[in-house]
Order: structure tokens, then C-alpha cells, then sequence
């Protein structure tokens, strides 16, 4: 006779066991480079140019080189995903266009990061004949995170209830009335939240960087949006395996810089999250 | 005077016939009252006034509607929507200031002097007997008024744009029996400046404060009289039934 | 005035609607652009059975299915551990955790799914590879075994969250009308739930999968880049992902070897979007 209880025990014994699998890594990881990374940062280490074929100094360029691609992404994409989500939310009709739309965010969500390298080589540095710079690396990232930010800035604008849009209407305002003074400003947290992870995404990301904008060695700062750049997660990659005995201290202070980064905009990003849940009237 | 001249008017959202064939007038300054069963047709009725069902993709109509002798069809929706203005089943603030619930519509309609705003608002929130209650924390959240206080905002909101015309939907279908009152007293006020129609689940409403009441079933206008005469010798036996209760 | 600033702003929220649309049109039409090159050197049956990758010996050898094995050996390998994990996971966290321990294992699962994956990368080379190499006494521990495991970890946040949505989404009436009729919890999970959650689940798994064969920096770092036919998952291999990422920064701007890696990103593309296309349906039909 099996016994449900029993089974019922084991199963759950089990499940559990499955989520530990995958929680447990997740928290030694980050203690792991917390713990070896930690020691590697000081003052230096954040303000110094890579010296020695970046077997010493610090890490600067590279961090500099991650908030420009970062910034350049964001005001690209962030007006443009912004305006799509407002489409798909407040103008668009139940139809085929519409559906088509979707599908073409669910298939550049999944596009896979090395192809929008190839892609931003193809387009940016070789057509358009921006050279390996900040501005075909930042064009690049921006169309990645075009999706994040679509789908997280739709879902706040859907959110705002649908009665405060018949309101608004009833009382004689137009549509871009409605939207710009009722829908978008309850939708700002939300928005704001999708726009920092498509942030953390776009810090972290290193193949699309590294056909269009991404330095090896480059010991000074970029001069213009054409110029090359280093970036914290290439340079994570080639200290770690194109760079022979670079001093480990070196790999994990920069992966923890590297983490403590995306990290951080996620962390921001949840707290706006919780804080307007908490606040929201509705 | 004619306010609303409403022929042959079909309505449809996607294959449901919503209203059927419905000719009436509206007067000018008279409380219409409109009663039926749920899914009779009388908020879609209401909702085609201010043309609000055109923002249902499916929705499909025939027939004319004319206000004071323009097809509104014609007239520009904003204007129209200014002209006729809408008060909601739910009190439903929007998450402004009270002050800025009431100036909202005149901002929109260009209007940004401070001095014109303030006495708008309060002219407004006197009107909706509301004044006396909020006039010390205007700048409060609308949603820390009262269920009652908030449908008088509502109110006050709607009459700020200077309309002609006020759809009630439900007004009062949230609110407690001294709320109610409040509200139902504001319209009987409002009636010598606006014409009122009135949707209402709540027949004893509808006899209180109507002059004329049309009784609306399955999206046909059963009848329409003076209100006296509905509810004391109604023509159709569905009236009557409807009004006694035996159904709805 | 106010008519002709409404039309202008609903033809430009218009024309940023069809963006998306205008972007994958984009990226598909530059790579055929620089990718249906190589088949004037190499015929499509070639390329894509080909055993030998010598993509800079004279002539070049441009066939990709040493590739195209190690990415599959790979993503079968990712797959048999994340499937079962993920999914388990999933049911504990949408069905099982208290509500409390709930929020901080989807918080852990959402920060897992922010690590950059150069960062899992750089923390499996440390971790993981020496310990496949003693374990299995290797020569090298960068194996697909290694990539296996690690991409099966990084495959997690997509498979649990879409997993644990369709697993909610289901009606609670199901659920009430089982224990009512005395299963217990896990029967209930087992026999109602699971069946039918299943086809969000598939599009967990198959989303979760889709994220495997495109990713590329952690798995260039830790499968040891042999591009060579696999004959075991204990040896070394080569990914279509990191052959390009690898390849590119060398290759000559309208090379035979250019287009071919060009060509490998058609394949990636196709590849993905098929999965994305399917998973999407999956998904509405639940709806």
C-alpha cells in the first residue's frame, strides 16, 4: 500500500531540495567575490588607469567606458520604447498589426547578445561607418534593452486604472491630454523601474560590445562618442582568460565592481517598485 | 426647448445589439430618470451622449443623435464632452489634489490663470455643497475625502467645465442613505442650470427626483412619461411589473 | 491647432510602435546581407554539415556541425539538469513556500537572473572547472559538462518565473475542487496543477532553452573552444555563440571567414526565433 502522506513528504522533500540547488549557488556566488573582491577595492584601484598590461593599476577607463555605453543606450531606447509601450497601451487596436508588434518584442528578447554584436558591426561600424566607438556600442545595447523597457513601460501604463482614462475623456480632454497628465504620470515608477534593469542589463552585457565598441587595452579615457572604449565586463573577460597572470585580486575586484554595479540598479529599481506599491491610491 | 433629439438610434458591440431602435427628446432643464433591469441598455444609452462608448473597439451605431440640432457626430468630442458632462456609478478622484480634480477639465480646456482657476474651483465645489467641508485642505488628496465627499467632487469636477447637460450613471449605487440625500439634493438644484439624465438602479430615485422617466428592457425604450404617471398608471405591463418588483 | 498636435503624436507613437517590428526586420536582413556570401564559396548542405571548421587554413574548411553538435551537446546537457530543477522549484515556490520565505526566493532568483554573465563566467572558471577536472580526472576541466552545468544555472530564473506564472494562473477552483474531493497537496499538484499548467510550462522550458543556445560569454569561457566533432561530454567543445565571439575581432571585413561567421549568426537567429515564435504560442493558447 503506498502511503499519499508519505509520498506526499518525499515529493515535497524533493522540490525543496530543487530550489535549494539553485538558491544556494546564487548566494555563495555573490558571497564569494563580496569576500575576495572586497579586499581588491580602494581609492586606487577605482580611479587608476590599467597599468603593466593591466596586470596592475586600476580599473577607471573601463568604468567610465560602461556608464557612457550605458547612457548613450538609454537615451536612445528609452524614448523610443517609451513612445512604443504608450502605443501598444493606449493607441493600438485588438489586431493582426498589433499581435505582429508583440511577436517582434517576444523574437528581440530573445535575439541571442552575440548576434546584436554581429548585427551592430554589420550596421553601425561597418555601414553607417561609425568605426568601433561609443556611439555604434551604445545604438547597440539600446536596441537590446528596447524590449525590457517596451514590456515593463507597458505594463505600468496598463496598470493605471481604466476608469481614470473615462474620466479624463469625459471631462473634455483629449487623448494625448489623457495620457500626458493622467496616464503617464501614474505610470512613472513603473517605468522608471524597467528603464533601470534594462540599465543593469545593458552594464553587463559583453558580447554585443565586443565587435563594436570594445577596447582591449586602452589606458586613457575615450575623447568622443567615436571613440573606442574599454567596458567592466570585457575587461572582466580579458583579464580573466586572454591576460596570463594577471594577479587574482585584480579579476575579483573587478568582477565585484562589475556586480556590485548591475546590482545596485536592480536594488534602486526594486525599492521604486515596493515604494510605489506601498503608496499607490488605488 | 429640446435639448436631445435622439431617432432610430441601434447600437452594437460586435454582434450584441445593445440598443434597439430608440427615439426620444430630452428637454431642456428637466431631470430625465432612466430605470431598467441591469443589461437593459441604459448606461450604453447614457454613455452614447457624451459618445464614451466610442472608445469600445466593437462598438457599432445607427440612427441620429442631435444635440440642440447638431448630429454630434459633427461636433468636435471634446467640445461635445464639454458640453455634456458625465458623473460616474463609483466616486471616482482622480489622484490629483482635490483642487486639481476640480481644475483638471478647465486646465485642459486652456484655461491657466491662477485668480480664473481658484474661482472656478470654488464657484464649482459650492455648487456641489462641498465647499463648506474641503475648503481648508484643498491641496489634500481627493482620496481622503469620503465615499459621499468624493461623488460631490465628482460632481463639482463635471460642473467646473461649465456644461450643459450632466449624465448621472449610478451616482449614488456606492453610497449610504445621507450621502444619497446630499446628492440627490444637489440635483434637484442643478436642474435650473443643467438638463439631467439620470441612470438609476434605484426606482424610488428615479421617483423622487424625475420629472419624466423612461423605463428601458433588453435594450428597447419601453416607455417614457412624466414620472407621475409611470409610476401611478404605467401604459405597458412590463412597466408596471418592473416598478413593482416582480422583476429586475 | 489641438487636432493637427493629436495627429502628429499619434503617427509618432505609431512609427515608435512599429519599431520592434523594424528592428528584427533589420537585424535578420544585415545578416543575410553579410551572411549569404559564404555560399558562394561553400554550398548551404556544406557549410551546414561540414565536419571540419578550419576557418583560416588555405583553402578554409567551413563547416559548421561540430558547431552545431557542441551547442546541441551542450544544450542537452543544460536541459536533462535545469528542466527538472526549474520546474521543481517552481512548483515549491508557487505552491509549497511560505508566503514569507517565497518573496526571498524569488528575490534570490531575480538576482540570479542579474549577474552578468561574464561574472558567472569568470566565477565558473574558478569554481566549477577545477572541480569537474578532479572529479572526473580530466586532463582539463573546461568540458561541456562544465558549460552544461553552468548554463543549465543561468537558464533558471527564465524556466522558474514563467513556470511559476503559469502554475498560478491556473484557477483556483481546480485546485479547491481536488482537496475537496480529498487528494492531498501533492496529488493534487501532481494530477490537477501540473497538466494544467502544462503548456506554460512548456514555454518556460522552451524560453529557458532558447536562452542556452544564445548564450555566449559564460560558455566560451568554460567549455575549453575546441572546435572539433564532440565525442563526449567530458571533452572540450565549441558553441556557435562563442565561435563567433571568439572568431570575430580576428576575421578580415569581407572574408570568406566574415561571412561565415555571419552566416553562423543567420543560423542563431533562425534558431531563436522559431523557439520564441513556438513559445509564444504555448503561451496564448493558456490565455
Amino acid at each position: 500500500m503506498k502511503n499519499p502522506y508519505r509520498t506526499q513528504k518525499i515529493a515535497f522533500f524533493l522540490l525543496f531540495l530543487a530550489t535549494l540547488l539553485i538558491v544556494v549557488p546564487v548566494g555563495l556566488i555573490v558571497v564569494i567575490i563580496i569576500q575576495k573582491g572586497l579586499p581588491a577595492i580602494n581609492w586606487q584601484f577605482l580611479s587608476d588607469i590599467p597599468r603593466q598590461g593591466m596586470r596592475a593599476g586600476g580599473i577607471f577607463p573601463a568604468i567610465v567606458g560602461t556608464i557612457y555605453l550605458v547612457i548613450g543606450a538609454i537615451i536612445f531606447a528609452l524614448p523610443i520604447g517609451l513612445l512604443s509601450a504608450i502605443y501598444l497601451s493606449e493607441y493600438s487596436k485588438d489586431n493582426l498589426l498589433n499581435r505582429l508588434i508583440k511577436l517582434a518584442i517576444v523574437n528581440l528578447a530573445g535575439v541571442p547578445s552575440v548576434v546584436y554584436g554581429l548585427f551592430g558591426l554589420a550596421l553601425f561600424v561597418i555601414f553607417f561607418k561609425f568605426g568601433a566607438s561609443i556611439l555604434s556600442g551604445s545604438l547597440t545595447l539600446g536596441i537590446m534593452i528596447l524590449p525590457v523597457i517596451i514590456t515593463t513601460s507597458r505594463e505600468a501604463l496598463e496598470s493605471v486604472p481604466y476608469s481614470f482614462r473615462e474620466v479624463s475623456l469625459s471631462l473634455g480632454a483629449s487623448k494625448w491630454q489623457t495620457i500626458r497628465h493622467i496616464v503617464l504620470p501614474n505610470a512613472i515608477p513603473g517605468i522608471l523601474t524597467g528603464t533601470i534593469l534594462g540599465l543593469g542589463r545593458a552594464a553587463g552585457e559583453t558580447a554585443p560590445i565586443l565587435f563594436t565598441v570594445a577596447a582591449f587595452y586602452l589606458p586613457r579615457l575615450p575623447n568622443s562618442i567615436f571613440d573606442q572604449a574599454m567596458a567592466l565586463p570585457y575587461h572582466l573577460y580579458v583579464i580573466s582568460t586572454q591576460v596570463p597572470n594577471v594577479d587574482e585580486k585584480i579579476r575579483y575586484g573587478t568582477a565585484f565592481v562589475l556586480l556590485a554595479l548591475v546590482l545596485f540598479m536592480n536594488l534602486v529599481a526594486i525599492i521604486i517598485r515596493y515604494k510605489f506599491r506601498k503608496k499607490k491610491k488605488w | 426647448m429640446v435639448k436631445f433629439d435622439i431617432k432610430d438610434l441601434n447600437i452594437w458591440f460586435g454582434s450584441i445589439h445593445a440598443l434597439k431602435q430608440v427615439s426620444m427628446e430630452i428637454q431642456a432643464n428637466e431631470i430625465l430618470s432612466v430605470i431598467g433591469p441591469s443589461n437593459s441598455g441604459k448606461t450604453t444609452f447614457l454613455r452614447m451622449l457624451n459618445r464614451l462608448n466610442d472608445l469600445n473597439q466593437n462598438f457599432k451605431m445607427s440612427g441620429v443623435i442631435k444635440l440642440e440640432q447638431e448630429d454630434i457626430k459633427n461636433i468636435n468630442t471634446e467640445l461635445l464632452r464639454k458640453k455634456v458632462g458625465m458623473v460616474f456609478a463609483l466616486p471616482l478622484p482622480l489622484p490629483l489634489s482635490i483642487f486639481d480634480n476640480v481644475a483638471y477639465g478647465v486646465r485642459m480646456h486652456g484655461t491657466k490663470n491662477k485668480k480664473v482657476l481658484g474661482e472656478i474651483v470654488e464657484g464649482s465645489l459650492q455648487e456641489a455643497y462641498l465647499w463648506e467641508e474641503v475648503k481648508d485642505r484643498l491641496n489634500e488628496s481627493a482620496f481622503k475625502l469620503s465615499g459621499g465627499q468624493q461623488q460631490r467632487l465628482c460632481i463639482a469636477r463635471t460642473l467646473a467645465v461649465q456644461p450643459e447637460v450632466i449624465l448621472f450613471d449610478e451616482p449614488c449605487s456606492g453610497l449610504d442613505p445621507i450621502s444619497t440625500a446630499k446628492v440627490e439634493d444637489a440635483m434637484v438644484k442643478l436642474k435650473q442650470k443643467y438638463t439631467i439624465v439620470l441612470v438609476t438602479n434605484n426606482v424610488k430615485q428615479a421617483a423622487r427626483v424625475g420629472d419624466r422617466t423612461a423605463f428601458f428592457l433588453n435594450g428597447e425604450l419601453i416607455e417614457l412619461d412624466k414620472t407621475d404617471k409611470i409610476f401611478t398608471a404605467p401604459q405597458d405591463k412590463r412597466t408596471d411589473g418592473y416598478i413593482r418588483g416582480k422583476f429586475g | 491647432m489641438r487636432k493637427f498636435k493629436e495627429f502628429i503624436i499619434e503617427k509618432l507613437v505609431l512609427i515608435c510602435g512599429l519599431a520592434s517590428i523594424f528592428f528584427v526586420v533589420l537585424i535578420f536582413l544585415f545578416l543575410l546581407k553579410e551572411g549569404l556570401a559564404v555560399f558562394k564559396t561553400v554550398g548551404p548542405f556544406k557549410f551546414l554539415f561540414g565536419k571540419s571548421w578550419y576557418p583560416i587554413s588555405e583553402p578554409a574548411q567551413l563547416g559548421i556541425l561540430p558547431l552545431i553538435l557542441g551547442s546541441l551537446l551542450v544544450t542537452v546537457g543544460a536541459a536533462i539538469i535545469s528542466i527538472p530543477i526549474g520546474v521543481g522549484c517552481a512548483i515549491y515556490i508557487a505552491e509549497i513556500a511560505p508566503l514569507k520565505i517565497k518573496e526571498t526566493l524569488k528575490a534570490g532568483i531575480e538576482l540570479l537572473a542579474a549577474i552578468p554573465s561574464v561574472v558567472l563566467g569568470f566565477i565558473g572558471m574558478i569554481t566549477l572547472v577545477p572541480l569537474v577536472k578532479t572529479v572526473f580526472h580530466l586532463p582539463t576541466g573546461l568540458t561541456a559538462l562544465s558549460g552544461s552545468i553552468m548554463l543549465a544555472f543561468m537558464a533558471m530564473p527564465t524556466i522558474v518565473s514563467i513556470a511559476e506564472d503559469a502554475l498560478y494562473s491556473v484557477p483556483k477552483t481546480y485546485k479547491e475542487g481536488a482537496l475537496a474531493l480529498g487528494a492531498t497537496h501533492w496529488q493534487t499538484i501532481w494530477r490537477v496543477m501540473l497538466p494544467a499548467a502544462s503548456s506554460g510550462i512548456l514555454a518556460a522550458v522552451m524560453l529557458g532553452i532558447g536562452r542556452v543556445i544564445g548564450e555566449t560569454m559564460a560558455v566560451m569561457m568554460i567549455t575549453g573552444n575546441a572546435a572539433v566533432m564532440p565525442n563526449s561530454i567530458l571533452a572540450p567543445v565549441r558553441t556557435l555563440t562563442a565561435t563567433i565571439a571568439a572568431e570575430m575581432g580576428e576575421a578580415v571585413v569581407g572574408s570568406e571567414h566574415y561571412f561565415a561567421l555571419f552566416a553562423i549568426g543567420i543560423v542563431l537567429f533562425v534558431i531563436s526565433f522559431a523557439i520564441n515564435v513556438t513559445a509564444d504560442l504555448f503561451l496564448h493558447k493558456r490565455q
